[in-house]
């Protein structure tokens, strides 16, 4: 294994308020540049490992990490982390589109304002830039300073993909990205997702066996909190180690 | 599910600002309990409780002062407009999410709203001018006749028509009230599923039948929350009631003498108590009625959560 | 008569009867709104608004100082009852949401609402009439600003919750501050549920009469000074109706269809904007 990582989770135990423990000892590598997928029953805890990237679960008060993610060496799960600059660091798109109530241009400058970048020149730069590069600039060229509430789901989902894309972020975090969309606009953002590798470190929490096999690389399997196999993604599902893996990828639970 | 926000000083300001907007409730509550205790220590320490509460005596000159005659006016005109207000606000409220074909559902809902938003002084004002002559010369004369012979039922329409009367008052209050209350009945007879009113016809209950089995059973905490909401209303409303009502301080036996409420009394007299111990009598009252009031509406709130949290369930 | 006939029979008898209670409610609408447009159409004139009262009993004259006191103490009174509204809102919905304090605060500012309007003119009174000893505009932008600030606080907790939580997510995730996810993404989430708010407060305390009564109380002569008893539409009303003359009791109509006409466009405003929002409930 010759790949960098991006990072390196070590002994991660999560606790939500009321000390339900919801990550136990969680060890894996992200690798840099590449698709990792995560996947396992409703409840297993992908998501929540999903948040502890960007620490969203620092929002709700009596959450717990232990543990360690490092990221470029240090440790983004100590107190002293800027979690602005974190966030602004590692992307993050949700389960459903997330679009602003204002216009698709302010949507993608809402990012690059926050940073301070105020030229209008600049901006509409970067704006065209994220959305060549969501594959939706031909489809919304005309009418930039329409409502982003006008598009369509599928398009309203790449909007907030080109969002986060425009702070040029080094991880971009997917929590079940198509789960509210159509099939025709989750084959777009599924070509998208693997576009993107080569210049992001993408992690994607799926319910979608298909899709995980179809766009990652590295797939962990979870359940009940635990991380029950992490390895390259054609060996999950086609020679899993572990009978628990094999057991939810031919489908018989979950 | 509060935040953690004060990493950020700007965060700091601002959650402090809006925490402290937000207080400004309470401190209005306890501001004008405590400002209105204060300004009315002269009368209760005069009069007491008690017997500020049971007299009758509303005297000026003499330097006298009670309640009773005052919550007496307030309490009956209350009483009777409720009384008028309800059968037609729940008629309303069945009409319009039950009967009313539903092209005319939005249209009627929206006049019961539009009712509601005309300011009270316009009722008064129109009662005064319009009702008040019609009450004197048709509808008073009218009950009286009939009621002539009833004992019992004569005394409450004993006296000359006038016009400016406890009947007139409570007939206004009763239409100020009316869409308010008909408003939150629709609204909680719309929080029945649809599906139990279809099991309902399924069984071949008739229209009626699944109104009054169905929808008003489940909607009854929120419809009786909306009724005590109209009471809270009604016993403070003012300016409806100020025009038509006079300002008679005394236990009146029939319907059409004049009497004084607490808000009518405090409306005429306030600006114009020239006596340490008139104004401090007359703060007592609207303690008194801040008192009634504040009670009643949270009983009121007391069940709209109730039903609140029955219906989410 | 069969079971079934009965049945029918009572079922014909209740919805006749809410059928004639929803005509009733329709019949008092019309009714009050008919008499006020003929009387105050009638007592319509340019002169009501460009000259101030004549002296009592003589014919002629305009409530200008009045309309303009109405104008002067409701802008004041929104000026202070919004932001406090707005921003107490907010702390419900956002900072505090879900907590034991927000439930309350949200509760107790349910029963301000409906709590008698004329108890707060006698609150102003006591702290801000009788300490300084003279009536003035002041006072009553402020009495109806308390009024306000219960009403706007509430929509704007309602408005703000109807905003999809996963949209303040989003925004952090794109490293924004919570103060700054509030102003810039959910205010313009509920803007048009916030405004709707505001109208409706300011409708509402629009045709307030008896917090007036006894504080910024009434002036037959034209003033822009806050500081002293400013004239307002409906405590002009109340005086003009009570009042001997015909004249006044003209004005008085007209006055109160001035007053109608711009709380029922506040009213029908507020409810055509909340229609178009982005988040329903």
């Amino acid at each position: 294994m010759n790949e960098l990582t991006e990072f390196e989770v070590k002994g991660l135990n999560f606790y939500y308020s009321g000390n339900v423990h919801a990550l136990k000892d969680i060890g894996l590598p992200v690798y840099k540049n590449k698709v990792t997928a995560l996947i396992g029953p409703s409840g297993c805890g992908k998501t929540t490992l999903l948040r502890c990237f960007n620490r969203m679960h620092d929002l709700y008060p009596g959450n717990k990490y232990e543990g360690e993610i490092l990221f470029k060496g240090n440790n983004i799960l100590s107190e002293d982390i800027d979690l602005i600059d974190l966030r602004s660091r590692i992307g993050m798109v949700f389960q459903k589109p997330t679009p602003f109530p204002m216009s698709i241009f302010d949507n993608i400058a809402y990012g690059l304002r926050l940073k301070g970048i105020k030229k209008i020149s600049d901006l509409s730069e970067r704006v065209e830039r994220a959305l060549n590069h969501a594959a939706l600039w031909d489809e919304v060229k005309d009418k930039l300073h329409a409502n982003a509430y006008e598009l369509s789901g599928g398009q309203q989902q790449r909007l907030v993909i080109a969002r986060a894309l425009a702070v040029e972020p080094e991880v971009l975090l997917f929590d079940e990205p198509t789960s509210a969309l159509d099939p025709i606009s989750t084959a777009k953002i599924e070509d998208l997702i693997s576009n993107l590798e080569k210049e992001v470190t993408i992690i994607i929490v799926t319910h979608n066996m298909q899709q995980a096999a179809r766009i990652s690389d590295w797939t962990g399997f979870m359940m009940l909190g635990d991380l029950i196999e992490f390895d390259r993604t054609d060996r999950i599902f086609t020679n899993p180690s572990q009978k628990l893996t094999e057991d939810y990828i031919t489908g018989r639970f979950g | 599910m509060p935040l953690q926000y004060k990493k950020n000083p700007v965060d700091f300001i601002f959650s402090a600002t809006t925490a402290a907007a937000s207080f400004s409730v309470i401190i209005f509550i306890i501001g004008i309990l405590y400002v209105l205790v204060t300004e009315s220590s002269l009368a209760i320490e005069k009069f007491g409780i008690v017997k500020f509460l049971t007299s009758t005596d509303w005297d000026p000159v003499k330097e006298s002062f009670g309640a009773l005659t005052n919550i007496y006016g307030t309490v009956i005109t209350t009483f009777l407009s409720l009384l008028i207000a309800i059968p037609v606000a729940l008629g309303i409220a069945i009409f319009v999410t039950e009967i009313a074909p539903n092209f005319l559902k939005g249209p009627i809902g929206a006049a019961i709203e539009l009712l509601a938003a005309i300011p009270s002084i316009i009722y008064g004002m129109w009662g005064l001018f319009t009702l008040s002559p019609i009450m004197s010369k048709y509808v008073e004369p009218f009950l009286k006749e009939i009621t002539a012979g009833v004992p019992f039922v004569n005394v409450l329409f004993q006296g000359t028509p006038m016009g400016i009367d406890i009947l007139t008052a409570s007939v206004i209050l009763s239409i100020m009230i009316v869409p308010f209350t008909a408003s939150i009945s629709r609204d909680s007879f719309n929080l029945t599923p649809a599906i139990v009113k279809e099991s309902a016809y399924a069984i071949g209950a008739t229209k009626w039948e699944v109104i009054k089995n169905v929808v008003i059973p489940y909607s009854k905490l929120g419809v009786f929350g909306g009724i005590v909401l109209s009471l809270g209303r009604a016993i403070g409303e003012t300016m409806a009631v100020a025009f038509v009502l006079g300002n008679n301080h005394r236990i009146a036996t029939s319907l059409l003498d004049a009497a004084a409420t607490i808000t009518v009394t405090l409306a005429n007299e306030f600006a114009e108590a020239d006596k340490d111990i008139y104004l401090s009598s007359l703060f007592y009252l609207a303690l008194a009625l801040f008192v009634m009031s504040f009670i009643t509406l949270a009983i009121a709130k007391f069940f709209l959560i109730k039903a609140e949290r029955k219906y989410s369930r | 008569m069969t079971r079934e006939q009965r049945r029918k029979v009572e079922g014909f008898i209740a919805m006749t009867l809410s059928t004639l209670a929803a005509l009733t409610g329709l019949f008092w609408l019309v009714f009050i709104l008919g008499d006020v447009l003929v009387h105050g159409i009638k007592a319509m004139d340019l002169s009501l608004f460009t000259n101030d009262p004549a002296p009592a009993g003589i014919e002629g004259g305009g409530l200008r100082n009045a309309f303009v006191g109405q104008l002067m103490i409701t802008i004041c009174a929104t000026l202070i009852g919004v932001p406090i509204g707005v921003l107490g809102g907010t702390f419900l919905a956002e900072y505090a949401r879900g907590s034991k304090l927000s439930r309350i605060i949200s509760i107790l500012s349910d029963i301000m609402v409906s709590v008698p309007s004329i108890v707060i003119g006698t609150f102003i009174y006591a702290v801000l009439v009788k300490p300084l000893g003279h009536f003035s505009g002041w006072a009553g932008a402020i009495a109806l600003a308390i009024i306000m600030v219960p009403v706007v606080l509430r929509t704007t907790e309602d408005m703000l919750t109807l905003v999809p939580w996963t949209l303040r997510e989003a925004a952090f995730a794109l490293g924004a501050p919570y103060y700054k996810v509030i102003i810039q993404v959910v205010y313009r989430g509920a803007s048009a549920g916030i405004l709707t708010g505001i109208l409706l407060s300011i409708a509402r305390v629009a045709g307030e009469t008896a917090p007036l009564l006894f504080t910024s109380f009434n002036n037959s002569f034209f003033s822009v000074d806050m500081n002293r008893p400013v004239a307002s539409l409906t405590v002009t009303i109340f005086q003009y109706a009570m009042g001997p003359y015909d004249s006044w009791h003209t004005q008085a109509w007209a006055a109160s269809l001035v007053i109608t006409i711009s709380i029922l466009m506040l009213t029908v405003i507020g409810r055509l904007l909340i229609k178009g929002r982005h988040f329903k409930g």
